[in-house]
């Protein structure tokens, strides 16, 4: 298990970067954080003529928080979203669901924005930046553009980005008003892909009665799944809600695949709880009762 | 047609280390095979089973899934550098003796790599930390009961080392 | 008294190398040696119409490629069937370079050699093999119909049809109150050590000689083989087991395909070869096992005594039977376990399909055993409302019945005999140990917070220590120091330390002083392997009489030194002493050292040492030769140990489990061993075997399964999918020991190598089946399943 022979570039910066994609397009291939592509690479199931390391882009080596967006740079690992106090402070989910993502020692190489723009669809980052609405912000030769997470991704492991395109960050809004979030997933071992993950986010109003209640999913479909199940809680008390309808309706809505896993039937039924589970913790949580 | 080579530099285990190698250059197998350093060991190449495991900059890190010439010029650190500077068993290796934390020694290694970085983050474990902290390292000797226990005898070696 | 070692929980001599960094596993060897890799079939049934190698002959660094045309000699012979057997009528084997067809996934095709491992995958790349597709057959039912076969030659897919049987079972059956009947399933599983199988091979041309070094588990029979295959004299071939990355029975088949190549290229080189196996090639070019459809008929009277069990067992062999049918065999003489029913007929089948050939994974055959056993123990209870316990401890053998005749063949073809063993007793502590009698309890108090919780429990036997032989070589240099060697093999399982403690107890010397060497045919070149828990039993007690004979030697020659009777004398700390004089009085003590020295008459001073043992070294009674007549110069000697027949450790398991009630989740929570292996050497190596074994038993229960799709495709060929453990899926286990010794070898051992993976499926089936209410009859077992299966009652 030994990746073929490649191109190698090594831009220092994004300029560079990006002239270099657009230059070796459509035959590159972006390396940041290697956890995804190295295993593909290793396995033979890829072989780029050309790879172009990003790793020497310090200038994306970011995590900018405010009280609107955590913006993530395309060269922060994991490790460096889940320890920033900062996003932690306005954006909880955050770390909470990188938690969930592989162990610790793929999190301090893998980057954040390389798992979205890997765009797996049982990557949890991936579902997360969908549920917030968040944006992928992508650089080419000569210009920039920002794309909606909905239209960013376009199937299991697609994007609309160019292959003269380069990633360079992604933005996670803070989701508005009295809201709360919660990732929830289950995995047949600790850390492995989930064979159901859900990340759900919950607005209250101000009486503390739910005026909406969103959920995404991973391993549920060919890209991740954005639903929204406020119908089915709308205008119930945050304590007293009928939580498993709200599961009920998602798992009506979901229509996932079977695989050595687990059967579509069973991924359906841990939708139900999982969601349930989720949106109950997520209103109940005293940041947003408070 | 022959492949472009590049000069890999790195300082291992506090020594300036260098080799010329190709792009494609696994960081495992030129720790392993171009510096000779054996220690690390490579038992699935995607990157699941951590016995590659090497602090890269102090962090730990699957050296399968990364090409050297990416890390060219990082402080890398293999089990080889775990040892004390006299050459002794270093705490989280001493623990791993103490508690017979191994058995045919092929994925320890990456334990002892992993663990050394984790207690430095949390110096003092709970048992359920412990479990935590070594839960992306496969072994198939120990059943991990063990080496559960080692993390929790290191982190009281290396105290005792520390008050020293 | 000299530190007596032996029983103590003594921290392992191997292990400061290991921790260091400083062990040498095979891909350690050899860094400038040429690196082999191979075109494996991707097919698992097909026809070799042709192989084009034009496009790879220019890749860098392309030193050779070989295909079957090119072995040339007995190379290109099929590979042996290891162990032969009457029943197995229809063995087949494999090419080293696939021959004209393949019929699993990963089945060697084209061997290239590079300058290394990168070049040669980019030349493999290159290769084109041209196929003509046969229609696979995967699944042990389609072996079983038969509607298309794996080897043209072999009608019904059989290999080998066998029928064991004590008493009368069908008249039995008839006449038995109660029987029933259930039809039980255990999927594929592997070894999976953490390193592969790897092969680096050194040809001497000047001293036309090879040394091998393999990540095997029997070393002596690669090298005979390998002599064999290579047309080669024994004495011309080494083969060295260096540190072994575990092994678990995958490694003890040999020749592999590639322990031929390696040293066949390297030979007609002239060059170091090396092939280390990957992760990948590991799933597809080794071994599995497991894989067996069961239908257990069972009659028993209203007290839940067995009366009659009748069994039929079909066995997935694989593609080949490299390693014969040893695994079927185990099931059907282990699966009585310590029961003792008035009558019973084991019949298996084992069948080909085209799929990675099936030889012993830790446990070989007893876990699949153990499970149709076991859950027919629960099935007996549930039918007449009995305590899963009660009906057990009724149909134990009892101690005052040992030694046991069972009335079958063992795999080692002897009697199947049960040499000790106090199953009742094993049985309290273990209830006492888990709580049996208070589980109720806990189930209402869980019951009442909405939670489903079940306790499960399984018994085994297992038949360890098989022979025919092993030996061991003891030798005390003249600076006190010992060596030891014993020609088979270690994998992780602390030899070294626990034959260390043998032979420094043995000899009065400080466990310390000993260093061991295993699986080294210079050091030692007779041995079997190291399988069937056998290492501590064998070579513990080869070493022993070694040993032994060694300290007769001493006390011999000390004697004569000290002018005293030999039987006066004892060794303590390495100084041979008259008995209760240790202040050391003058003249009565000598340490072991001197007499090593003495021990080798010289003619050359080279050393200060050697200078005292030379003819003009000290006084010297002319009347006698130097070395005395019958006596051999060097204070070392060989002993061999060979059994009439095993041991036979046994054990039980108790496990907690909770399973919840929408997601169908599996969690351990507690899991509880008590076991006996006759005398430990040392209780944390075999607490360590346990833990190990457990684990696997866990994993084999709840998370492995090697899952082949209907093209005979293994979709799960990679750590990402195929689900070992990591800690957080290994409950806390809790053990209790027993120790009875085995009255059938000098130290009293019995084996513990596999003893803690074999009752994993039959005690968490029982766990979950008691939490949920149904029977499990299908192992290992997802959420996934047990929601299928939850809804299928449901519906029904």
């Amino acid at each position: 298990m030994k990746p073929a022979g490649f191109t190698y570039h090594r831009p220092a910066t994004v300029d560079d970067a990006v002239a270099v994609l657009a230059e070796v397009s459509p035959a590159g291939k972006v390396l940041a954080g290697g956890q995804s592509l190295v295993p593909l690479l290793n396995m033979r199931l890829a072989e780029p003529e050309h790879v172009v390391d990003i790793n020497r882009l310090s200038e994306l080596a970011y995590v900018r928080a405010d009280g609107d967006a955590v913006r993530v740079g395309a060269l922060a690992r994991h490790a460096d979203v889940e320890r920033d106090a900062a996003a932690y402070a306005v954006l909880p989910l955050l770390r909470e669901t990188l938690g969930y993502v592989a162990h610790p020692t793929i999190r301090n190489r893998g980057t954040t924005v390389g798992s979205i723009a890997h765009a797996d669809p049982a990557g949890e980052l991936t579902a997360v930046l969908a549920l917030l609405g968040g944006t992928v912000t992508l650089r080419r030769a000569g210009g920039e553009r920002t794309v909606a997470a909905a239209d960013f991704f376009t199937g299991p492991m697609s994007t609309c980005a160019d292959a003269g395109e380069l990633v360079t960050s992604a933005t996670f809004p803070v989701p508005e008003g009295r809201t709360g979030a919660v990732w929830t997933e289950v995995a047949r071992r600790h850390g492995d892909y989930a064979v159901c993950g859900t990340g759900v986010v919950v607005t209250l109003d101000d009486d503390l009665r739910v005026a909406g209640a969103r959920a995404a999913y991973v391993s549920m479909g060919p890209e991740p799944v954005l639903l929204d199940l406020t119908d089915a809680v709308a205008g119930a008390p945050f304590d007293d809600a009928d939580w498993p309808a709200a599961g009920r309706l998602a798992a009506g809505r979901l229509e996932p695949d079977d695989d050595i896993h687990a059967t579509a039937a069973y991924r359906t039924r841990l939708a139900e709880v999982l969601t349930a589970r989720a949106l109950r913790a997520a209103a109940g949580r005293p940041s947003v009762v408070a | 047609m022959s492949e472009a080579m590049y000069e890999v530099s790195l300082v291992v285990n506090g020594v300036p280390r260098s080799a010329t190698v190709p792009a494609r250059r696994l960081l495992s197998d030129f720790l392993r095979h171009d510096l000779e350093l054996t220690g690390t060991h490579v038992g699935c190449e995607h990157g699941v089973c951590g016995a590659c495991t090497v602090l890269v900059d102090g962090r730990p890190i699957r050296s399968c899934l990364q090409f050297a010439v990416t890390v060219d010029g990082a402080e890398v650190t293999t089990v080889e550098g775990c040892t004390r500077a006299d050459g002794e068993l270093g705490h989280v290796q001493q623990a791993f003796r103490d508690c017979h934390g191994l058995q045919c020694g092929f994925c320890t290694p990456g334990f002892v790599t992993t663990i050394t970085a984790y207690l430095e983050e949390n110096p003092a474990p709970t048992e359920d930390e412990a479990r935590e902290a070594i839960v992306g390292n496969l072994c198939r000797c120990t059943g991990y009961q063990n080496i559960v226990a080692s993390v929790l005898r290191a982190a009281e070696l290396r105290a005792e080392e520390v008050n020293r | 008294m000299t530190t007596r070692s032996f029983g103590e929980p003594i921290a392992r001599l191997e292990d400061p190398r290991l921790l260091k960094g400083e062990g040498r596993f095979l891909d350690d060897i050899g860094h400038r040696a040429l690196a082999a890799a191979f075109v494996r079939s991707p097919h698992a049934h097909a026809r070799i119409v042709d192989i084009d190698v034009t496009d790879a002959v220019g890749v860098d660094g392309l030193v050779a490629v070989y295909t079957h045309d090119d072995l040339d000699g007995r190379a290109g012979e099929a590979l042996p069937v290891l162990i032969p057997h009457e029943t197995l009528t229809h063995g087949r084997t494999g090419f080293a370079l696939a021959k004209d067809e393949v019929n699993h996934v990963g089945e060697p095709i084209v061997m290239v050699v590079a300058t290394d491992r990168y070049l040669a995958e980019d030349a493999c790349a290159r290769i084109r093999v041209e196929y003509d597709f046969l229609p696979p057959v995967v699944g042990i039912e389609a072996a079983r119909d038969a509607g298309l076969l794996v080897h043209d030659d072999v009608p019904g897919n059989v290999s080998a049809h066998m029928v064991q049987s004590r008493g009368d079972v069908e008249a039995a059956l008839a006449a038995a109150p109660n029987v029933l009947d259930l039809d039980l399933d255990i999927e594929r599983s592997a070894s999976t050590p953490l390193e592969g199988k790897g092969v680096h091979a050194r040809w001497d041309a000047d001293d036309a000689s090879l040394r091998v070094y393999t990540s095997t588990q029997a070393s002596t029979s690669v090298r005979a083989a390998l002599a064999a295959r290579l047309e080669l004299p024994l004495d011309r071939v080494e083969v060295i087991a260096p540190d072994v990355g575990g092994g678990f029975g995958v490694k003890i088949v040999h020749p592999w395909p590639e322990e031929v190549l390696v040293p066949w290229a390297a030979i007609r080189l002239g060059r170091e070869v090396k092939w280390t196996e990957d992760r990948r090639e590991h799933f597809v070019g080794a071994a599995h096992e497991r894989g067996q459809l069961q239908h257990v008929r069972v009659g028993f009277d209203d007290e839940g005594r067995l009366l009659g069990l009748d069994v039929t067992v079909w066995h997935d062999n694989g593609a080949y039977t490299p390693y014969g049918i040893i695994v079927p065999i185990i099931t059907t003489t282990q699966l009585l376990g310590p029961y003792k029913p008035d009558a019973y007929r084991a019949e298996f089948f084992s069948l080909y399909t085209n799929t990675v050939p099936v030889t012993p994974y830790r446990g070989a055959g007893r876990p699949q055993g153990c499970f149709a056993m076991e859950r027919t123990m629960d099935a007996i209870a549930a039918h007449l409302g009995l305590d899963r316990t009660v009906v057990r401890e009724r149909n134990f053998i009892r101690p005052d019945e040992m030694p046991y005749d069972q009335g079958l063949i063992f795999q080692d073809g002897r009697p199947l005999v049960y040499d000790s063993g106090d199953y009742p007793a094993t049985l309290e502590k273990l209830k006492k140990l888990v709580g049996w009698e208070e589980f109720a309890a806990f189930r209402d108090e869980a019951r009442a917070a909405g939670r489903r919780v079940g306790i499960g429990i399984a018994c085994y036997v297992e038949g360890t220590g098989v022979g025919p032989y092993e030996g061991g070589w003891v030798k005390v240099e003249t600076d006190g120091s010992v060596v030891a060697a014993t020609g088979l093999t270690t994998q992780g399982q602390g030899h070294k330390t626990a034959f260390a403690q043998v032979v420094a107890s043995e000899l009065g010397v400080p466990v310390d002083r000993v260093a061991v060497t295993t699986g080294d045919t210079r050091r030692f070149g007779y041995a079997v392997g190291t399988f069937a828990s056998r290492a501590a039993v064998m070579s513990g007690n080869a070493l022993a009489a070694a040993a032994r004979k060694v300290r007769d030697k001493a006390l011999r020659i000390a004697g004569e030194a000290l002018e005293a009777d030999p039987r006066d004398l004892e060794i303590v700390d390495g100084v041979v002493r008259v008995i209760g004089s240790p202040g050391g009085a003058p003249g009565a003590s000598i340490p072991l050292a001197t007499v090593a020295v003495l021990a080798n008459p010289l003619r050359y001073a080279f050393d200060r040492e050697a200078e005292r043992a030379t003819q003009f070294g000290g006084p010297v009674d002319f009347s006698k030769p130097p070395v005395a007549e019958g006596e051999s110069p060097g204070l070392e000697d060989t002993g061999f140990y060979s059994p009439p027949r095993s041991t036979f450790a046994n054990g039980m398991h108790a496990a907690i489990v909770e399973t919840d009630p929408e997601t169908a989740e599996i969690t351990i929570l507690r899991y509880c061993v008590v076991h006996d292996c006759g005398t430990l050497i040392n209780p944390r190596i075999v607490e360590g075997q346990i833990h190990g074994g457990v684990a696997q038993g866990v994993g084999g229960a709840l998370y492995e399964r090697m899952v082949y799709d209907g093209a005979g495709q293994l979709l799960n060929a990679s750590f990402m999918d195929f689900l070992m453990p990591y800690s957080t899926e290994v409950p806390v286990i809790e053990t209790d020991h027993l120790e009875t010794p085995s009255p059938l070898n000098p130290l009293g051992i019995k084996g513990a190598g596999e003893a803690g993976v074999i009752p994993g499926s039959a005690v968490l089936a029982s766990a979950i089946s008691d939490a949920e209410g149904f029977a499990i009859t299908r192992m290992p077992i997802s959420p996934s399943d047990l929601f299928s299966l939850r809804l299928a009652r449901e519906s029904r």
